[in-house]
């Protein structure tokens, strides 16, 4: 795998699946105002995925969608922290919002010092939306850090925040929900 | 101002805003029109949002995204407009999740496969904004305001949906099957979802200027706009008699009344299933409301 | 939960237009909120957000004793040109 590829395409299916699982609740979110705002968040990391995956197809000489999608299940390289399913319980996902926001602030950070100008150039766009992600996270994290369900999350996810190297049990499962239209007709145009 | 004065105002163009005395029964009747309208957005979105999941390319999964996104905010519109009318949203859900309030026909159906994600897009947003657009000119005016930023959006859900068809249509033959078999189902709920005809002076959705357009007319409207692009693409549309006559009138099977009047009151296909999906996603995030917007249980 | 109206703008320049209202617990959750159902698309370049309650109507307008120089129909000028330029010797055809 090209350095590129191995740098970004970690962080690419963070964001693919993190996305995945907040798009989830489009439609289902506490209050109508929130579920907008939250959607917005979701298609944000969705779109983050896509242009880290972008710079990589480009090297690889493939596409986004074949990046994100037609690969085996055992080689992507998400954290089992971002492939959590937390729906429909909304103070584990803000607690994992929250911290997964802090960590990606250092990581992009990191990025954007990057000598690579296509790389750093990206950071620093992806920047300017997640500083919405993290105004969004802090928001709830003043109102909820009294309630002892969410205390209770932060505890039991922030030691997960920097783990890595393992597909969590059920990756398959939403690998086979996120592929299921895609494979149905092998390389036709959707 | 007394009642005849008040539908002569609406009847001459007259437009009443939240604070203006009006009838009460013009206040009920309006209450539950718009409320159904907040439903059905509210409703809506179950069907489509299982794609979100299933989208087959990331620029899909955006726009789908977006669109559900989209109908959840045309529900915060519309629930904010009969919030200030008096009720407040909680109620509304409630009788919503009772049965005692209902939604539009076709989100009562199931969604299949990727082909029921363009035809319903496509045509049931079509069949939609032809209404909506007659709702631009609602007596009731902030009603009719938030109808100007619904349309503008939903002009974005047709194109998607029609990108989605087209894309299909000039791909493999499953492909296109896909669009045929998702077609044959979704016609009969799309020729129901205007409603059987009713004669303007029987209807008191019009006499207040509610609605103004009747529902044999917006039948006429959708069938004009998008039989032909149903046509061109070489899909067929499962109602032999379906055709244009001499004076440019749609003839067509006389829809199923019978059916959308079972449906509507609560017993559609997937009825059931997705107002259970509202009452229990609605149950665990209770907690939610309850500490940060104050909301009493 | 407290309503808060918001105003846009849709281009630099023209006027903050009431464009709908948010619920929201506090004004932080208000600008989220706003920014999302009325920026989410680019079609707006500011919003103006106003908890509901600091909004002041003002919807009856008394006016007993015709004003009428505050108005354009208080301001008979036809007449008084036509004579005018009759005197000057400048009547235009259409003064006839």
């Amino acid at each position: 795998m090209s350095e590129r590829a191995q740098l970004l395409l970690p962080i690419a299916d963070d964001e693919l699946v993190l996305g995945w699982r907040n798009s989830e609740w489009t439609g289902i979110a506490p209050f109508l105002e929130e579920d907008v705002a939250f959607s917005s968040i979701a298609q944000n990391e969705i779109g983050h995925a896509r242009a880290l995956y972008q710079l990589v197809a480009d090297e690889l000489g493939t596409t986004a969608d074949e990046l994100a999608f037609d690969r085996a299940p055992e080689e992507y390289r998400c954290s089992q922290f971002a492939q959590l399913r937390l729906v429909p319980d909304w103070a584990r996902t803000i607690a994992r919002h929250y911290l997964y926001e802090t960590a990606d602030a250092k990581r992009i950070e990191a990025l954007k010092a990057s000598d690579d100008p296509e790389i750093a150039g990206l950071a620093a766009k992806i920047e300017r939306e997640e500083a919405y992600h993290r105004m969004h996270a802090e928001m709830w994290f003043e109102r909820l850090k009294d309630e002892p369900r969410f205390v209770d999350a932060l505890e039991e996810l922030r030691p997960l925040v920097d783990v890595r190297g393992e597909l969590a049990a059920d990756f398959a499962e939403l690998w086979e929900e996120m592929t299921m239209v895609r494979r149905s007709v092998v390389g036709a145009t959707w | 101002m007394s009642e005849q004065e008040f539908l002569e105002y609406v009847q001459s163009g007259g437009q009443v805003e939240t604070d203006d005395w009006m009838p009460d029964d013009y206040r009920a009747k309006l209450i539950k029109f718009i409320e159904m309208h907040g439903n059905s957005e509210l409703m809506g979105v179950l069907p489509e949002r299982e794609w979100i999941l299933r989208a087959p390319t990331l620029q899909r999964k955006l726009a789908l995204t977006a669109k559900v996104q989209d109908e959840v905010g045309h529900a915060q519109l519309i629930y904010r407009v009969v919030e200030d009318l008096g009720k407040p949203r909680e109620h509304c859900l409630d009788d919503l999740i009772s049965g005692k309030s209902k939604f539009h026909n076709v989100f009562h159906y199931p969604t299949k496969t990727w082909g029921d994600v363009g035809v319903i897009a496509w045509l049931v947003d079509a069949a939609a904004i032809i209404s909506q657009k007659a709702l631009l000119k609602c007596s009731y005016a902030p009603y009719a305001r938030i109808m100007k930023k619904i349309c503008w959006e939903e002009s974005f859900h047709i194109l998607h949906g029609r990108d989605v068809i087209l894309t299909m249509m000039n791909g493999a033959d499953e492909q296109r099957e896909l669009v045929q078999e998702a077609l044959d189902r979704w016609w009969g709920p799309l020729m129901q979802f205007h409603g059987n005809p009713i004669a303007s002076a029987d209807d008191p959705m019009f006499q207040w200027r509610i609605k103004s357009q009747g529902n044999e007319e917006a039948r006429q409207q959708f069938l004009d706009g998008y039989v032909p692009q149903i046509w061109e693409l070489g899909l067929t549309v499962p109602d032999p008699k379906l055709s244009k006559n001499e004076e440019g009138i749609w003839e067509y099977t006389e829809p199923d009344w019978a059916e959308l009047k079972h449906v509507v009151t609560g017993h559609g296909p997937q009825t059931a299933e997705r107002l259970e999906l509202r009452k229990t996603t609605r149950a665990e995030t209770e907690w939610v409301r309850r500490t940060v917007l104050a909301e009493a249980a | 939960m407290i309503v808060y109206e918001v105003f846009r703008q849709e281009r630099k320049g023209q006027a903050f237009a009431h464009a709908g209202s948010v619920g929201a617990p506090d004004s932080s959750f208000a600008e989220a909120y706003a920014r999302e159902q009325y920026g989410r698309r680019g079609e707006s370049v500011a919003l103006w957000v106003v908890p509901r309650d600091a909004v002041l109507e003002i919807d009856e307008f008394v006016d007993e004793l015709q004003k009428n120089y505050h108005r354009v129909d208080g301001y008979p000028l036809k007449e008084k040109l036509k004579e005018a330029r009759e005197r000057a010797g400048t009547a235009a055809p259409s003064d006839r």
